[in-house]
Protein backbone atom coordinates (compact mmCIF):
# COMPACT_ATOMS: atom_id res chain seq x y z
CA UNK A 1 0.00 0.00 0.00
CA UNK A 2 2.94 2.38 1.08
CA UNK A 3 4.31 1.55 -2.63
CA UNK A 4 1.10 2.14 -4.11
CA UNK A 5 0.37 5.75 -2.74
CA UNK A 6 4.44 6.56 -3.41
CA UNK A 7 3.61 5.36 -7.03
CA UNK A 8 0.18 7.46 -6.96
CA UNK A 9 2.13 10.99 -5.80
CA UNK A 10 5.33 10.55 -8.26
CA UNK A 11 2.43 10.27 -10.91
CA UNK A 12 0.63 13.28 -9.65
CA UNK A 13 4.14 15.02 -9.15
CA UNK A 14 4.95 14.80 -12.87
CA UNK A 15 2.64 17.56 -13.80
CA UNK A 16 3.76 20.20 -11.09
CA UNK A 17 6.32 22.74 -11.92
CA UNK A 18 6.41 22.01 -15.78
CA UNK A 19 9.11 23.07 -18.45
CA UNK A 20 7.78 24.50 -21.51
CA UNK A 21 5.33 23.08 -24.07
CA UNK A 22 8.22 23.21 -26.64
CA UNK A 23 11.16 21.37 -24.68
CA UNK A 24 8.17 18.61 -23.77
CA UNK A 25 7.58 18.50 -28.04
CA UNK A 26 10.78 17.41 -28.78
CA UNK A 27 11.65 15.00 -25.67
CA UNK A 28 8.59 13.18 -26.39
CA UNK A 29 9.67 12.70 -30.17
CA UNK A 30 13.01 11.58 -29.15
CA UNK A 31 11.09 8.76 -26.91
CA UNK A 32 8.74 8.19 -29.71
CA UNK A 33 11.88 6.80 -31.73
CA UNK A 34 13.61 4.93 -28.43
CA UNK A 35 10.06 3.25 -27.47
CA UNK A 36 8.24 2.86 -30.99
CA UNK A 37 10.60 2.58 -34.10
CA UNK A 38 13.23 1.07 -31.93
CA UNK A 39 10.71 -1.90 -31.42
CA UNK A 40 9.16 -2.19 -34.38
CA UNK A 41 11.69 -5.48 -35.98
CA UNK A 42 11.19 -7.36 -32.85
CA UNK A 43 7.01 -6.75 -32.03
CA UNK A 44 6.82 -7.24 -36.03
CA UNK A 45 8.98 -10.52 -35.89
CA UNK A 46 6.82 -11.77 -32.61
CA UNK A 47 3.54 -10.86 -34.00
CA UNK A 48 4.06 -12.71 -37.76
CA UNK A 49 4.94 -15.71 -35.36
CA UNK A 50 2.26 -16.05 -33.09
CA UNK A 51 -0.63 -15.65 -35.63
CA UNK A 52 1.47 -18.52 -38.08
CA UNK A 53 1.62 -21.02 -34.74
CA UNK A 54 -2.25 -19.83 -33.74
CA UNK A 55 -3.23 -20.81 -37.39
CA UNK A 56 -1.47 -24.20 -37.68
CA UNK A 57 -2.32 -24.95 -33.76
CA UNK A 58 -5.80 -23.83 -33.96
CA UNK A 59 -5.70 -26.40 -37.03
CA UNK A 60 -4.31 -28.85 -35.20
CA UNK A 61 -7.07 -29.02 -32.54
CA UNK A 62 -10.18 -28.69 -35.24
CA UNK A 63 -10.75 -32.46 -35.92
CA UNK A 64 -13.97 -32.15 -35.98
CA UNK A 65 -15.17 -32.42 -39.61
CA UNK A 66 -18.56 -31.00 -38.78
CA UNK A 67 -16.64 -27.62 -38.27
CA UNK A 68 -15.40 -26.03 -40.93
CA UNK A 69 -11.90 -24.90 -41.62
CA UNK A 70 -12.83 -21.29 -41.94
CA UNK A 71 -13.33 -21.33 -38.11
CA UNK A 72 -9.39 -20.96 -38.50
CA UNK A 73 -9.24 -17.66 -39.42
CA UNK A 74 -12.10 -16.30 -37.17
CA UNK A 75 -10.31 -17.82 -34.19
CA UNK A 76 -7.01 -16.55 -35.28
CA UNK A 77 -8.77 -13.24 -35.36
CA UNK A 78 -10.41 -13.03 -32.37
CA UNK A 79 -7.38 -14.37 -30.99
CA UNK A 80 -4.85 -11.70 -32.42
CA UNK A 81 -7.32 -9.15 -31.50
CA UNK A 82 -8.45 -9.50 -27.86
CA UNK A 83 -5.44 -10.98 -26.48
CA UNK A 84 -2.52 -11.55 -28.69
CA UNK A 85 -1.56 -8.49 -29.96
CA UNK A 86 -2.17 -5.93 -26.65
CA UNK A 87 -1.38 -8.53 -24.46
CA UNK A 88 1.40 -10.75 -25.54
CA UNK A 89 3.27 -6.87 -27.28
CA UNK A 90 2.64 -5.72 -23.38
CA UNK A 91 4.69 -8.48 -22.14
CA UNK A 92 7.54 -8.37 -25.05
CA UNK A 93 7.14 -4.16 -25.04
CA UNK A 94 7.85 -4.23 -20.85
CA UNK A 95 10.93 -6.80 -21.27
CA UNK A 96 12.75 -4.86 -23.91
CA UNK A 97 11.30 -1.22 -23.27
CA UNK A 98 10.18 -1.30 -19.72
CA UNK A 99 13.90 -2.30 -18.44
CA UNK A 100 15.39 0.43 -20.58
CA UNK A 101 13.46 3.18 -19.13
CA UNK A 102 14.01 1.61 -15.25
CA UNK A 103 18.25 0.96 -16.42
CA UNK A 104 18.42 4.53 -18.03
CA UNK A 105 16.97 6.13 -14.77
CA UNK A 106 18.54 4.12 -12.32
CA UNK A 107 21.38 5.27 -13.87
CA UNK A 108 20.93 8.75 -13.69
CA UNK A 109 20.21 8.75 -10.48
CA UNK A 110 22.71 7.07 -9.31
CA UNK A 111 25.23 8.73 -11.51
CA UNK A 112 23.78 12.50 -10.06
CA UNK A 113 22.21 13.15 -13.40
CA UNK A 114 18.92 13.67 -11.51
CA UNK A 115 20.58 15.52 -8.59
CA UNK A 116 21.70 18.29 -11.23
CA UNK A 117 18.46 18.66 -12.73
CA UNK A 118 16.55 19.37 -9.28
CA UNK A 119 19.65 21.60 -8.17
CA UNK A 120 18.39 23.43 -11.60
CA UNK A 121 15.52 23.83 -10.09
CA UNK A 122 13.88 21.38 -12.83
CA UNK A 123 11.11 19.10 -11.86
CA UNK A 124 13.14 15.74 -12.44
CA UNK A 125 10.58 13.51 -12.66
CA UNK A 126 8.46 15.68 -15.19
CA UNK A 127 11.26 16.40 -16.80
CA UNK A 128 12.63 12.91 -17.36
CA UNK A 129 9.17 10.35 -17.22
CA UNK A 130 6.27 12.34 -18.71
CA UNK A 131 7.69 12.63 -22.35
CA UNK A 132 8.75 8.63 -22.22
CA UNK A 133 5.00 8.15 -20.62
CA UNK A 134 3.44 10.59 -23.57
CA UNK A 135 5.70 8.97 -26.04
CA UNK A 136 4.58 5.19 -25.06
CA UNK A 137 0.95 6.29 -25.17
CA UNK A 138 1.47 7.52 -28.68
CA UNK A 139 3.65 4.65 -30.08
CA UNK A 140 2.50 1.33 -28.03
CA UNK A 141 -1.22 1.34 -29.19
CA UNK A 142 0.11 1.70 -33.04
CA UNK A 143 2.50 -0.91 -32.32
CA UNK A 144 -0.33 -2.90 -31.04
CA UNK A 145 -2.43 -2.00 -34.48
CA UNK A 146 1.01 -3.85 -36.25
CA UNK A 147 0.76 -6.59 -34.17
CA UNK A 148 -2.66 -7.35 -34.76
CA UNK A 149 -2.03 -6.93 -38.89
CA UNK A 150 1.29 -9.04 -38.86
CA UNK A 151 -0.24 -11.91 -36.54
CA UNK A 152 -2.92 -12.10 -38.88
CA UNK A 153 -0.63 -11.94 -42.02
CA UNK A 154 1.68 -14.78 -40.14
CA UNK A 155 -1.61 -17.13 -40.03
CA UNK A 156 -1.74 -16.23 -43.72
CA UNK A 157 1.12 -17.08 -44.74
CA UNK A 158 0.72 -20.83 -42.48
CA UNK A 159 -2.06 -21.06 -44.34
CA UNK A 160 -0.55 -20.74 -47.62
CA UNK A 161 2.52 -22.41 -47.02
CA UNK A 162 1.30 -24.69 -44.11
CA UNK A 163 -1.31 -26.34 -46.03
CA UNK A 164 -3.77 -26.74 -42.96
CA UNK A 165 -6.15 -24.42 -44.44
CA UNK A 166 -6.93 -22.97 -48.20
CA UNK A 167 -6.59 -19.37 -47.79
CA UNK A 168 -9.96 -18.59 -49.12
CA UNK A 169 -11.61 -20.40 -46.12
CA UNK A 170 -8.73 -18.61 -43.64
CA UNK A 171 -10.41 -15.01 -45.36
CA UNK A 172 -13.51 -15.89 -45.09
CA UNK A 173 -12.55 -16.99 -41.57
CA UNK A 174 -11.68 -13.60 -40.85
CA UNK A 175 -14.75 -11.69 -42.02
CA UNK A 176 -17.13 -14.13 -40.25
CA UNK A 177 -19.30 -12.64 -37.30
CA UNK A 178 -16.64 -9.72 -37.04
CA UNK A 179 -17.17 -7.62 -34.43
CA UNK A 180 -15.89 -4.18 -34.30
CA UNK A 181 -15.64 -3.39 -30.92
CA UNK A 182 -13.17 -6.16 -29.90
CA UNK A 183 -10.46 -3.45 -32.00
CA UNK A 184 -12.02 -0.49 -29.79
CA UNK A 185 -11.22 -2.85 -27.10
CA UNK A 186 -7.80 -3.84 -27.92
CA UNK A 187 -7.11 -0.06 -28.34
CA UNK A 188 -8.23 0.76 -25.04
CA UNK A 189 -6.01 -2.10 -23.52
CA UNK A 190 -2.92 -1.09 -25.66
CA UNK A 191 -3.43 2.58 -23.98
CA UNK A 192 -3.43 0.62 -20.51
CA UNK A 193 -0.87 -1.20 -21.03
CA UNK A 194 1.19 0.87 -22.51
CA UNK A 195 0.75 3.53 -19.21
CA UNK A 196 1.24 0.79 -16.83
CA UNK A 197 4.54 0.14 -18.49
CA UNK A 198 5.78 2.94 -18.88
CA UNK A 199 4.87 4.65 -15.55
CA UNK A 200 5.81 1.33 -13.33
CA UNK A 201 9.23 1.15 -15.29
CA UNK A 202 9.66 5.02 -14.55
CA UNK A 203 9.11 4.83 -10.97
CA UNK A 204 11.29 1.61 -10.41
CA UNK A 205 14.27 4.05 -12.05
CA UNK A 206 13.71 7.05 -10.48
CA UNK A 207 13.88 5.83 -6.82
CA UNK A 208 16.97 3.75 -7.38
CA UNK A 209 19.27 3.76 -4.30
CA UNK A 210 23.01 2.55 -4.60
CA UNK A 211 24.73 1.19 -7.25
CA UNK A 212 25.39 -0.88 -10.95
CA UNK A 213 23.43 -4.13 -8.85
CA UNK A 214 20.90 -2.08 -8.15
CA UNK A 215 20.28 -0.50 -11.16
CA UNK A 216 20.26 -4.03 -12.60
CA UNK A 217 17.65 -5.35 -9.95
CA UNK A 218 15.43 -2.12 -10.62
CA UNK A 219 15.39 -3.08 -13.97
CA UNK A 220 14.12 -6.90 -13.53
CA UNK A 221 11.73 -5.43 -10.64
CA UNK A 222 10.19 -3.03 -13.29
CA UNK A 223 9.52 -5.82 -15.67
CA UNK A 224 8.18 -8.27 -13.04
CA UNK A 225 5.88 -5.39 -11.88
CA UNK A 226 4.53 -4.31 -15.05
CA UNK A 227 3.50 -8.07 -16.24
CA UNK A 228 1.67 -8.83 -13.22
CA UNK A 229 0.49 -4.87 -13.50
CA UNK A 230 -0.54 -6.05 -17.58
CA UNK A 231 -2.13 -9.22 -16.42
CA UNK A 232 -4.15 -7.96 -13.55
CA UNK A 233 -5.34 -5.01 -15.95
CA UNK A 234 -6.37 -6.97 -18.89
CA UNK A 235 -8.64 -9.52 -16.47
CA UNK A 236 -10.39 -5.96 -15.04
CA UNK A 237 -10.65 -4.71 -18.41
CA UNK A 238 -11.95 -7.78 -19.79
CA UNK A 239 -14.57 -7.97 -16.39
CA UNK A 240 -15.59 -4.47 -17.26
CA UNK A 241 -15.67 -4.02 -21.01
CA UNK A 242 -16.92 -7.35 -22.22
CA UNK A 243 -19.02 -9.25 -19.84
CA UNK A 244 -22.45 -9.09 -19.99
CA UNK B 1 25.97 35.86 1.09
CA UNK B 2 24.88 32.35 2.22
CA UNK B 3 23.74 31.97 6.24
CA UNK B 4 22.98 28.67 7.73
CA UNK B 5 21.44 28.78 10.93
CA UNK B 6 20.76 26.08 13.39
CA UNK B 7 20.63 23.50 10.65
CA UNK B 8 19.53 20.05 11.84
CA UNK B 9 19.40 16.67 9.75
CA UNK B 10 18.72 12.93 10.64
CA UNK B 11 18.29 10.24 8.85
CA UNK B 12 15.38 8.05 11.23
CA UNK B 13 17.30 8.02 14.71
CA UNK B 14 21.11 9.33 13.47
CA UNK B 15 21.80 12.61 13.59
CA UNK B 16 23.99 13.72 10.99
CA UNK B 17 23.92 17.48 11.51
CA UNK B 18 23.42 18.58 14.92
CA UNK B 19 22.45 22.99 15.66
CA UNK B 20 25.14 23.65 12.67
CA UNK B 21 25.38 27.39 11.96
CA UNK B 22 27.93 28.82 9.63
CA UNK B 23 28.26 32.29 7.16
CA UNK B 24 29.65 31.56 3.75
CA UNK B 25 30.85 34.88 1.81
CA UNK B 26 30.74 36.34 -1.15
CA UNK B 27 33.82 35.65 -3.50
CA UNK B 28 35.44 33.63 -1.20
CA UNK B 29 36.34 29.83 -1.51
CA UNK B 30 34.58 28.17 1.36
CA UNK B 31 35.63 24.64 2.51
CA UNK B 32 33.33 22.27 4.45
CA UNK B 33 36.00 19.83 5.41
CA UNK B 34 35.98 16.78 7.81
CA UNK B 35 36.40 13.02 7.88
CA UNK B 36 34.17 10.29 5.65
CA UNK B 37 30.95 10.01 6.78
CA UNK B 38 30.99 13.43 8.95
CA UNK B 39 28.20 15.06 7.13
CA UNK B 40 29.94 17.11 4.48
CA UNK B 41 27.93 16.14 1.82
CA UNK B 42 24.64 16.25 3.66
CA UNK B 43 25.02 19.27 4.24
CA UNK B 44 25.67 20.52 0.95
CA UNK B 45 22.76 18.66 -0.60
CA UNK B 46 20.75 20.55 2.68
CA UNK B 47 21.93 23.99 1.52
CA UNK B 48 21.05 22.92 -1.89
CA UNK B 49 17.34 21.70 -1.29
CA UNK B 50 18.37 18.14 -2.40
CA UNK B 51 17.32 17.35 1.48
CA UNK B 52 15.15 18.56 3.52
CA UNK B 53 16.55 19.46 7.14
CA UNK B 54 14.82 18.75 10.10
CA UNK B 55 15.21 22.12 11.54
CA UNK B 56 17.24 25.30 10.98
CA UNK B 57 17.26 28.11 8.05
CA UNK B 58 18.81 28.90 5.04
CA UNK B 59 19.25 31.89 3.37
CA UNK B 60 20.52 33.30 0.43
CA UNK B 61 21.40 36.54 -0.11
CA UNK B 62 18.67 36.87 3.01
CA UNK B 63 16.37 35.18 1.13
CA UNK B 64 14.74 32.43 3.04
CA UNK B 65 15.55 28.84 1.16
CA UNK B 66 13.75 26.27 2.92
CA UNK B 67 10.40 28.14 3.60
CA UNK B 68 9.96 29.87 0.58
CA UNK B 69 7.71 29.90 -2.15
CA UNK B 70 7.71 27.65 -4.97
CA UNK B 71 8.44 30.17 -7.70
CA UNK B 72 11.08 31.73 -5.39
CA UNK B 73 12.91 28.44 -4.44
CA UNK B 74 12.95 27.87 -8.54
CA UNK B 75 14.06 31.24 -8.81
CA UNK B 76 17.22 30.87 -5.66
CA UNK B 77 17.81 27.38 -7.67
CA UNK B 78 18.22 28.76 -10.92
CA UNK B 79 20.93 31.04 -9.61
CA UNK B 80 22.87 27.86 -8.53
CA UNK B 81 25.18 25.96 -10.14
CA UNK B 82 27.02 22.89 -8.81
CA UNK B 83 29.62 20.29 -9.86
CA UNK B 84 28.97 16.41 -8.50
CA UNK B 85 31.72 14.53 -7.35
CA UNK B 86 31.13 12.21 -10.59
CA UNK B 87 31.13 15.21 -12.87
CA UNK B 88 27.30 14.08 -13.60
CA UNK B 89 27.00 14.64 -16.88
CA UNK B 90 24.08 13.53 -18.71
CA UNK B 91 25.80 10.84 -20.48
CA UNK B 92 23.22 11.18 -24.18
CA UNK B 93 24.45 14.22 -24.16
CA UNK B 94 27.35 15.93 -25.66
CA UNK B 95 29.81 18.81 -24.38
CA UNK B 96 28.35 21.22 -25.93
CA UNK B 97 25.06 19.94 -25.21
CA UNK B 98 25.90 19.73 -21.71
CA UNK B 99 26.98 23.24 -21.19
CA UNK B 100 24.00 24.66 -23.00
CA UNK B 101 21.65 22.68 -21.17
CA UNK B 102 20.78 24.89 -18.35
CA UNK B 103 20.67 27.95 -20.89
CA UNK B 104 17.95 25.65 -23.39
CA UNK B 105 15.96 25.20 -20.29
CA UNK B 106 16.17 28.61 -17.86
CA UNK B 107 16.28 31.31 -20.60
CA UNK B 108 14.99 32.73 -23.71
CA UNK B 109 18.72 33.56 -25.32
CA UNK B 110 18.79 33.17 -29.14
CA UNK B 111 20.59 30.34 -30.18
CA UNK B 112 23.39 32.07 -31.43
CA UNK B 113 24.30 33.66 -28.08
CA UNK B 114 24.27 30.39 -26.11
CA UNK B 115 26.78 28.63 -28.41
CA UNK B 116 28.69 31.59 -27.84
CA UNK B 117 28.21 31.54 -23.98
CA UNK B 118 29.35 27.97 -24.14
CA UNK B 119 32.49 28.45 -26.05
CA UNK B 120 32.76 31.56 -23.30
CA UNK B 121 32.91 29.00 -20.87
CA UNK B 122 34.61 25.74 -22.04
CA UNK B 123 37.40 28.40 -23.21
CA UNK B 124 37.43 29.73 -19.38
CA UNK B 125 37.76 25.80 -18.08
CA UNK B 126 40.65 25.65 -20.88
CA UNK B 127 38.21 23.14 -22.83
CA UNK B 128 38.20 24.84 -25.88
CA UNK B 129 37.76 22.40 -29.48
CA UNK B 130 35.64 19.38 -27.42
CA UNK B 131 32.37 20.55 -28.20
CA UNK B 132 31.23 17.77 -30.04
CA UNK B 133 32.71 14.96 -27.69
CA UNK B 134 30.14 12.88 -25.50
CA UNK B 135 31.34 12.65 -22.13
CA UNK B 136 32.71 8.61 -22.05
CA UNK B 137 35.20 10.22 -24.48
CA UNK B 138 37.12 12.57 -21.86
CA UNK B 139 38.91 12.42 -18.94
CA UNK B 140 37.64 12.11 -15.32
CA UNK B 141 39.56 15.92 -15.48
CA UNK B 142 37.78 17.06 -18.14
CA UNK B 143 34.43 15.98 -16.84
CA UNK B 144 35.30 18.02 -13.83
CA UNK B 145 36.08 21.30 -15.97
CA UNK B 146 32.76 20.58 -17.98
CA UNK B 147 30.31 20.13 -15.40
CA UNK B 148 32.05 23.47 -13.44
CA UNK B 149 31.07 25.39 -17.20
CA UNK B 150 27.82 23.77 -16.71
CA UNK B 151 27.54 25.24 -13.50
CA UNK B 152 28.94 28.55 -14.70
CA UNK B 153 27.27 29.31 -18.08
CA UNK B 154 24.34 30.97 -16.61
CA UNK B 155 26.14 33.15 -14.68
CA UNK B 156 25.25 31.62 -11.56
CA UNK B 157 25.63 33.38 -8.28
CA UNK B 158 26.21 30.53 -5.78
CA UNK B 159 28.51 27.38 -6.64
CA UNK B 160 28.66 24.77 -5.00
CA UNK B 161 31.23 21.72 -5.36
CA UNK B 162 30.99 18.16 -4.02
CA UNK B 163 34.29 16.51 -3.77
CA UNK B 164 35.65 18.29 -7.16
CA UNK B 165 39.08 16.16 -6.37
CA UNK B 166 38.18 13.31 -6.03
CA UNK B 167 39.88 10.42 -8.33
CA UNK B 168 42.18 13.16 -10.09
CA UNK B 169 45.86 13.17 -10.26
CA UNK B 170 47.40 15.66 -7.86
CA UNK B 171 48.28 18.06 -10.72
CA UNK B 172 44.94 17.58 -12.04
CA UNK B 173 43.49 18.38 -8.92
CA UNK B 174 45.22 21.33 -8.60
CA UNK B 175 44.11 22.73 -11.27
CA UNK B 176 40.76 22.35 -10.45
CA UNK B 177 40.95 24.18 -6.94
CA UNK B 178 42.80 27.17 -8.69
CA UNK B 179 40.17 27.15 -11.71
CA UNK B 180 37.71 27.45 -8.70
CA UNK B 181 39.47 29.40 -6.73
CA UNK B 182 39.44 31.92 -10.04
CA UNK B 183 36.01 31.74 -11.18
CA UNK B 184 35.33 33.02 -7.57
CA UNK B 185 36.85 35.98 -7.23
CA UNK B 186 36.31 36.94 -11.14
CA UNK B 187 32.92 36.53 -10.87
CA UNK B 188 32.49 37.45 -7.65
CA UNK B 189 30.19 34.16 -6.71
CA UNK B 190 29.55 32.41 -3.21
CA UNK B 191 31.43 29.18 -3.43
CA UNK B 192 31.13 26.59 -1.43
CA UNK B 193 33.28 23.18 -1.77
CA UNK B 194 33.13 20.17 0.29
CA UNK B 195 36.47 18.24 0.42
CA UNK B 196 38.93 15.98 2.46
CA UNK B 197 41.87 16.97 0.39
CA UNK B 198 44.26 18.64 2.41
CA UNK B 199 45.96 20.09 -0.66
CA UNK B 200 42.65 21.76 -1.47
CA UNK B 201 42.50 23.27 2.01
CA UNK B 202 46.43 24.58 1.87
CA UNK B 203 45.43 25.78 -1.18
CA UNK B 204 42.63 28.20 -1.86
CA UNK B 205 40.72 27.59 1.67
CA UNK B 206 39.90 31.48 2.50
CA UNK B 207 37.49 29.92 4.72
CA UNK B 208 36.95 26.65 6.56
CA UNK B 209 34.47 24.69 8.17
CA UNK B 210 35.50 21.72 10.34
CA UNK B 211 32.72 19.26 10.88
CA UNK B 212 33.39 16.23 12.75
CA UNK B 213 30.36 14.02 14.88
CA UNK B 214 27.76 15.89 13.22
CA UNK B 215 29.20 19.42 14.81
CA UNK B 216 30.79 22.06 13.50
CA UNK B 217 33.78 21.43 15.78
CA UNK B 218 36.20 24.65 14.03
CA UNK B 219 36.19 27.58 11.65
CA UNK B 220 38.95 29.73 10.03
CA UNK B 221 41.31 29.80 7.06
CA UNK B 222 44.30 27.97 5.93
CA UNK B 223 46.64 30.09 8.03
CA UNK B 224 44.77 29.30 10.79
CA UNK B 225 44.17 25.52 10.54
CA UNK B 226 48.30 24.27 11.27
CA UNK B 227 48.12 25.56 14.51
CA UNK B 228 44.19 25.18 15.43
CA UNK B 229 44.40 23.63 19.08
CA UNK B 230 41.51 20.72 18.12
CA UNK B 231 42.43 17.72 18.24
CA UNK B 232 40.13 16.26 15.85
CA UNK B 233 41.08 18.96 13.63
CA UNK B 234 44.85 18.12 14.24
CA UNK B 235 44.51 14.33 13.57
CA UNK B 236 42.68 15.23 10.24
CA UNK B 237 45.03 18.01 9.10
CA UNK B 238 48.24 15.75 10.08
CA UNK B 239 46.83 12.40 9.50
CA UNK B 240 49.29 11.85 6.60
CA UNK B 241 53.13 11.50 6.61
CA UNK B 242 54.06 14.88 4.56
CA UNK B 243 51.75 17.13 6.87
CA UNK B 244 53.35 15.79 9.91
CA UNK B 245 56.70 16.25 8.64
CA UNK B 246 55.51 19.90 7.54
CA UNK B 247 54.58 20.27 10.84
CA UNK B 248 57.89 19.20 12.48
CA UNK B 249 59.97 21.61 10.25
Amino acid sequence: MKSLGKYLLFISSLFKNRESFKTYVKLTLDECMLVGINSIVLVGLVSLFIGAVSTLQTAYNLINPLIPDSVIGLVVRDLTILELAPTITAIIFAGKVGSSIAGNLGTMRITEQVDALEVMGINSASYLVLPKIVGTLIMYPLLVILAGVLAIFGGFLAAKFGGVVSTADYFMGLKMDFNQFTVSFALIKSVVFGFLVSSISSYMGFFTKGGALEVGQASTRAVTVSCIAILFSDFILAQLLLVR
Amino acid sequence: MIEVKNLVKSFDDKVVLNDISVKFEKGKTNLIIGASGSGKSVMLKNIVGLFKPDSGDILYDGRDFINAHRDLKTDIRREIGMLFQGGALFDSMTVEQNVKFPLDILTKMPEDEKLDRVNFCLKRVKLENTNKRMPSEISGGMQKRVGIARAIVNSSQYLFCDEPNSGLDPITSIKIDRLLAEITEEYQITTVIVTHDMNSVMEIGEYIMFLSNSHKLWEGNSDDIMHSGVQELDEFVFANKMMRKFRDQ
